[in-house]
């Protein structure tokens, strides 16, 4: 960042290619995991919320002051015991998907129509068949809305764990910062921007493959 | 458990709550860097949101601005401030914290504000105008006190967001309550980086509470009594 030297070496981007792979990469599987995680334990706790509606709101607080703790934060508390590991990064990045998960996964099953329910129920379908044909097919669209918004936002939050040394993209951001060294700032910046976009579109199509009825109309 | 000794221990230190870099100076600059920016971006988002909605234009833009906005992260966000303080000679610390935390404010300020005003119950602007208030008087004595809860909601989850990433500024040399845990980290001093770890949790804690009872206080009356 003196003067004179340009914003992006495009020289520094070719030799760096390998490096710009495998931070992607590590970028993804660091968003994988969190996403598929965050998704397993949001569910266990959704149902265990749809069956026992009093749980519902303490779920939800407890979810609630875990999304509100700066991610910074919820790292400096965990380093001392997990150390500067995926493991740490990782119970910082599923924590951060609960509350948007559970959120949209229990309100999509509540907002399935009651008439719905009903029918089914009177066409012999058992409790649990309702929730797997009938309810959780419903409420897809909002259970992938709540998904897209987890991927995104863990994807941003995925550059902060470069602070204990994971970081995917957010590596670069971090030498860049510590270099002051433009390009590589660039890359890790507009790269994991890049990265949201695609993967979001990709999720809606997805979306849209899953749930054919929602295009009838 | 001898860390959760350490870490009341290091509370317990006079020289911790004293002088620029104790813990009462660091959450005022902390405060001090969430302030303003949360200031400025009311300045930028709130007049154009408010135009936005009570005209109706732009609702495309004003509702997608927000994912836009979550696409940014925010660390890289904190590496374009950087960028932009840099070669204008605004040095390190408060300014490129600043242009970062900034545009984190703005998307969430204008949906809430575009939404809180567009929902606004039609029939009541147009008996107002039938009243013959003027259109900056609807927006001022109907369209706002109306839609305030929904755009306190909005400024609270810009001002959690700002008080969250604020502490990020330390990562550039800034100060506020960042500074125990990036310096925590460096050092490895694990009593430090916890207690730091604390602090700010409990600020996002209390910001976020603060905002709810305002966005709860500001509920008109009236409307309550009509639902």
């Amino acid at each position: 960042m003196t003067a004179g030297e340009p914003l992006i070496r495009w020289d520094w981007l070719g030799s760096h290619a390998e490096e710009i792979g495998q931070r992607i990469g590590e970028h993804l599987e660091l968003t994988v995991i969190a996403v598929v995680v965050g998704l397993v334990i949001a569910f266990a706790l959704s149902f265990v919320a749809l069956r026992v509606p009093r749980l519902y709101p303490p779920i939800t607080g407890i979810t609630g002051i875990l999304y509100t703790i700066p991610s910074l934060a919820l790292f400096a508390f965990l380093v001392p015991y997990t150390g500067l590991s995926v493991l740490t990064a990782e119970i910082g990045l599923v924590s951060y998907t609960l509350l948007i998960l559970i959120r949209n996964i229990v309100g999509g099953i509540r907002g399935v129509p009651a008439e719905v329910r009903e029918a089914a129920l009177g066409m012999g379908y058992t409790t649990r068949q309702i929730l797997w044909r009938i309810e959780l097919p419903l409420a897809l669209g909002v259970i992938f809305a709540g998904i897209r918004v987890a991927t995104i936002t863990t994807i941003g939050l995925v550059t902060v764990t470069a602070l204990i040394g994971e970081g995917g993209l957010g590596y670069f951001i971090l030498l860049g910062i510590q270099l002051f060294f433009s390009t590589p700032l660039i890359v890790g910046a507009v790269g994991s921007v890049l990265l949201a976009v695609l993967i979001d579109g990709g999720l809606v199509l997805v979306q849209h493959a899953l749930t054919p009825w929602s295009r009838v109309r | 458990m001898s860390l959760l000794g350490d870490v009341a221990r290091w509370f317990a230190d006079p020289a911790h709550w004293q002088g620029p870099q104790g813990i009462p100076a660091r959450v005022l600059e902390h405060l001090e860097y969430s302030g303003v920016a949360i200031a400025l971006a009311l300045l930028i988002a709130l007049p154009v949101a408010l135009y936005l909605g009570h005209t109706g234009r732009g609702g495309f833009v004003a509702i997608n601005v927000a994912n836009i906005g979550r696409a940014l992260p925010s660390f890289a966000l904190l590496g374009f401030g950087l960028l932009i303080a840099i070669p204008l000679g605004l040095g390190l610390g408060f300014w490129p914290t600043m242009f970062a935390l900034v545009p984190l404010a703005i998307p969430p300020i204008v949906t809430n504000t575009f939404v809180a005003i567009r929902e606004v119950d039609r029939d009541v602007v147009d008996a107002a105008r039938g009243m013959g208030l003027a259109e900056g008087q609807i927006l001022r004595s109907i369209e706002i006190p109306l839609g305030l809860p929904l755009i306190l909601a909005g400024l609270r989850t810009a001002a959690v967001n700002v008080v969250a990433t604020a502490t990020l500024g330390a990562v550039v040399a800034g100060g506020a309550l960042g500074r125990f845990i990036v310096d925590g980290f460096a050092l490895r001093e694990f009593d430090q980086l916890v207690a730091g770890g604390i602090l700010v949790a409990l600020l996002a804690i209390v910001t976020e509470a603060t905002f709810s009872v305002l966005e709860r206080a500001s509920r008109s009356p009236g409307m309550a009594a009509i639902r």
